[in-house]
């Protein structure tokens, strides 16, 4: 199906943001869009914030999403969502992971948990607020967490993908063996993007 | 044929095989360095690939190739072509038989570089063309292009990419196999390809002469283009050309002028799409290159034209354009409505700052932590280089005093033991950056009689770049297994007094090592050597006894490992990031750390 759409990707250096983004890009090249994508590559990998810009549709001529452009804003981190809201449209749709990654620092690790940016994200947009820890306990690390909030955010339909298009992905672009361990996460993801979906 | 989804460096590396490049050379940088591993990646016959030990090498390796009729392309970071502007100056005197491409990847903000250098003006002060893309799939085209005209007219050209082309992704349709062209090879001649003052007098006035053609000829390049008719006119290079025609989308009346070849400048094409035009705003990246070169065309012909940009306050001198700052910065100068389409943002709590940082259980850490024990209360010099070590600077290690250059600390550590003989002279250099550009600093040390301690960080790749292989890993890009190159042997022969191979994750030895070296006089080494930890496989993990745990926070207050964090006033190990390393083990003084 064709489609428009604006997604952002954002997070910490290190929590699989870009496989998530490269999945949903191949999955929305399947269906049939134009997409355009860019990721953050060098030393700001190291821990520090990143952000994927993942254009689906006609009409991206450049590689970053306007300011106030996303349809979708999938967070890996409370305090990353609140660093990049300003990306969102109006009436954009914003998928975040409550688990704080603290920075290294050693004043600001103390006080910081996530809550404050996890209430003011919910008070302001419609939101999923989902849960790495719980979500990735059945598979042993949360290194899968970039494949099950993708499933959030194809069960939750604001993605617009099929999950059927964006499993083909996740079986072609991930390694064999941990493919069993991605497509079950995917699967929880999904569940919780349908229900939050179901309930609204 | 088939569809590929690309980054712009793939979509280079695509457009170079499409064109059937002989040879392809280059040294590692950011955001340079996925093109020869996409090269690498795609089936092709006939092309020979390497990574040089450094940009200048690079480019006269590949400059032979072009002397011998064959294609040839060389990639690099900005700051390389710094590196390789020796060959590279002298080249454009002497001139090309095959095709000969320089890709030089600039990056604007800097995002991962030392410098927001221009490589426009390095263009126009080599005197050679250089093409500027505004998206992967123009830099597919574009370098192509550039191989054609490098032949037509004798002369390596300069593609330009910047970050925000180099790592964006595109469908590109290319074919599926590749095959390099045949090529005559060499034909001596040494009024040709050997240069001396008088036939480089000759070739600069043919210089001259043929970069006005070339300025012509661009004239009518198709990347080179107008849209709209208004008074008021826009122009943009690059990516900048992206987030402005994306903007002026919904304003298809206003004039948007778009410069693929900044050198030589297409003058007459540019003279023809400002008719009737009486402001003009310059949007662009790094310098104001256009903006000047407008300022010459309208003093040249007599002009009655305003011009906006960075000289007149209008775009910021430094940093990146976005499509934000396109919409900002377009909508003042033509006077348009702001409209905010963004989510409402404020009172936002502050997000917490994230410099990046040593990963969890890198080795360099646990390098630099015993050098600091070992120096503790003694006056000391840090001098550190280019690589992911760089980030041994922040809280709480403070080991890096100084980061000027590839290979710089090598050599200014011996500045700084000529300025001040009494303290500690250090420099840490990694591997790559060691073959790369140390090996002569080091022969500068010994030669000047330095006395000073080099710090050889091993962790046997390239990994701020990505993990490529270089002199010392024994692998090299035509998958042939090579000898590795013994930094050690190296030192020894270059008459270094001491060389000592410590691995740095055994705390005890290394500082024992670094206070031995210091100990006596003259030029020492210690080799440092550790693999990467983001390409072998965890060791283990460590755990803290809550029960044995203190809160002293000694762990987190010296190493500043992210693995490391306060929960309830006591340090907690997060097991996603621990690899084991167990410096912190050897720290704790309760011995509340042990591995799991």
């Amino acid at each position: 199906m064709r489609m428009k759409k604006d997604i952002m990707i954002c997070g910490v250096g290190g929590q699989g943001t870009v496989l998530a983004s490269k999945i949903i890009a191949a999955a929305a090249m399947d269906e049939g869009n134009a997409v355009h994508s860019a990721e953050t590559i060098g030393m700001a990998q190291r821990g520090g914030p990143v952000t994927s810009h993942v254009r689906v549709g006609e009409g991206a001529y450049s590689p970053l999403i306007p300011v106030g452009g996303a349809d979708l804003l999938i967070a890996f981190e409370p305090s990353e969502a609140v660093r990049n809201l300003r990306y969102l449209k109006k009436d954009g749709f914003v998928i975040v992971n409550r688990v704080p990654v603290k920075p290294t620092s050693l004043g600001s690790s103390e006080g910081y948990d996530g809550k404050r940016e996890i209430e003011y994200v919910s008070s302001l947009c419609r939101c999923l607020v989902v849960d790495s820890d719980a979500l990735c306990a059945p598979f042993g690390s949360s290194k899968f967490f970039n494949v099950a909030v993708l499933g959030a955010a194809a069960g939750s339909k604001e993605l617009g993908l099929g999950a059927e298009t964006i499993r083909e992905e996740i079986v072609r672009i991930v390694p064999e063996r941990f493919r069993d361990k991605n497509l079950a996460a995917f699967a929880a993801g999904y569940q919780i993007g349908e229900n939050h979906h179901a309930n609204q | 044929m088939s569809k590929q989804y690309v980054m712009g460096n793939g979509a280079i590396a695509l457009g170079a095989l499409n064109a059937g490049v002989n040879l392809v050379s280059g040294y590692p940088g950011t955001p340079s360095s996925e093109i020869i591993e996409t090269v690498a990646k795609y089936p092709h016959e006939g092309t020979y690939l390497e990574w040089s030990v450094n940009e200048k090498a690079a480019m006269e390796v590949a400059a032979a190739a072009a002397y011998s009729g064959a294609r040839a392309m060389v990639t690099m970071k900005q700051v390389g072509l710094n590196v390789a502007s020796d060959p590279l100056m002298s080249l454009a005197y002497v001139g090309v038989k095959g095709g000969m491409v320089v890709v030089s990847a600039d990056d604007p903000g800097p995002i991962s570089s030392q410098t927001e250098q221009d490589t426009r003006r390095f263009a126009e002060f080599a005197r050679i063309p250089v093409f500027d893309p505004a998206s992967p799939e123009e830099a597919f085209e574009m370098v192509q292009d550039a191989f054609a005209y490098s032949e037509k007219y004798k002369t390596p050209v300069i593609l330009r990419p910047t970050t925000r082309v180099d790592h964006a992704y595109a469908s590109i349709e290319a074919p599926d196999t590749f095959r390099a062209r045949d090529y005559e090879g060499f034909v001596k001649d040494s009024k040709k390809w050997v240069i001396f003052p008088r036939l480089s007098f000759q070739n600069h006035a043919m210089i001259e002469k043929r970069n006005v053609e070339i300025g012509e000829d661009f004239s009518s390049y198709r990347f080179n283009t107008v849209s709209g008719s208004s008074e008021k006119a826009v122009i943009a290079t690059g990516v900048s050309y992206a987030y402005a025609a994306e903007f002026l989308k919904e304003h298809p009346e206003i004039r948007l002028i778009r410069i693929g070849t900044p050198y030589p400048l297409p003058e007459t094409f540019l003279l023809k799409a400002l008719e009737g035009v009486s402001e003009v705003l310059c949007f662009e990246e790094l310098s104001p290159y256009i903006e000047e070169k407008l300022y010459q065309l309208i003093g040249k012909h007599q002009l009655k034209i305003n011009v906006s940009g960075k000289h007149s306050g209008d775009v910021p001198p430094s940093g990146e354009n976005d499509a934000d700052s396109a919409r900002r910065i377009i909508s003042r100068f033509l006077g348009l409505p702001m409209d905010e389409a963004r989510a409402e943002t404020a009172g936002a709590p502050e997000p917490p700052a994230r410099p990046p940082v040593l990963c969890a259980g890198c080795p360099h850490r646990a390098s630099f932590y015993a050098v600091k024990q070992a120096m503790k209360g003694k006056k000391a010099y840090f001098c550190g280089d280019i690589g992911c070590y760089t980030l041994g600077n922040a809280m709480p290690l403070d080991m890096v005093d100084t980061c000027l250059c590839m290979g710089a600390g090598i050599t200014m550590a011996q500045g700084f033991y000529h300025m001040d003989p009494d303290a500690v002279a250090f420099s840490f250099t990694g591997d790559s950056t060691f073959f790369a550009s140390g090996i002569t600093g080091v022969v500068n040390a010994v030669y000047n009689a330095a006395d000073m301690i080099l710090c050889i960080l091993d962790n046997s790749t390239t990994a701020m770049t990505g993990h490529q292989p270089h002199p010392g890993t024994g692998r090299n890009m035509m998958a042939t297994p090579v000898e590795k190159i013994s930094i050690e042997k190296l030192l020894i022969a270059a008459g270094v007094v001491k060389v000592m191979t410590v691995d740095p994750l055994d705390l005890e030895a290394s500082v024992a090592a670094v206070k031995e070296c210091a100990a006596v006089k003259g030029v020492k080494a210690i080799i440092f050597k550790s693999p990467c930890v983001a390409i072998t496989k965890p060791t283990g993990k460590m755990k803290i006894d809550s029960e044995k745990c203190i809160g002293c926070l000694r762990c987190i207050r010296e190493i500043g490992c992210p693995a490391l964090s306060v929960s309830g006033g006591k340090a907690v190990i997060d097991e996603n990031l621990c690899t084991g390393c167990g410096l912190c083990r050897q720290l704790c003084p309760v011995g509340a750390i042990g591995g799991v």
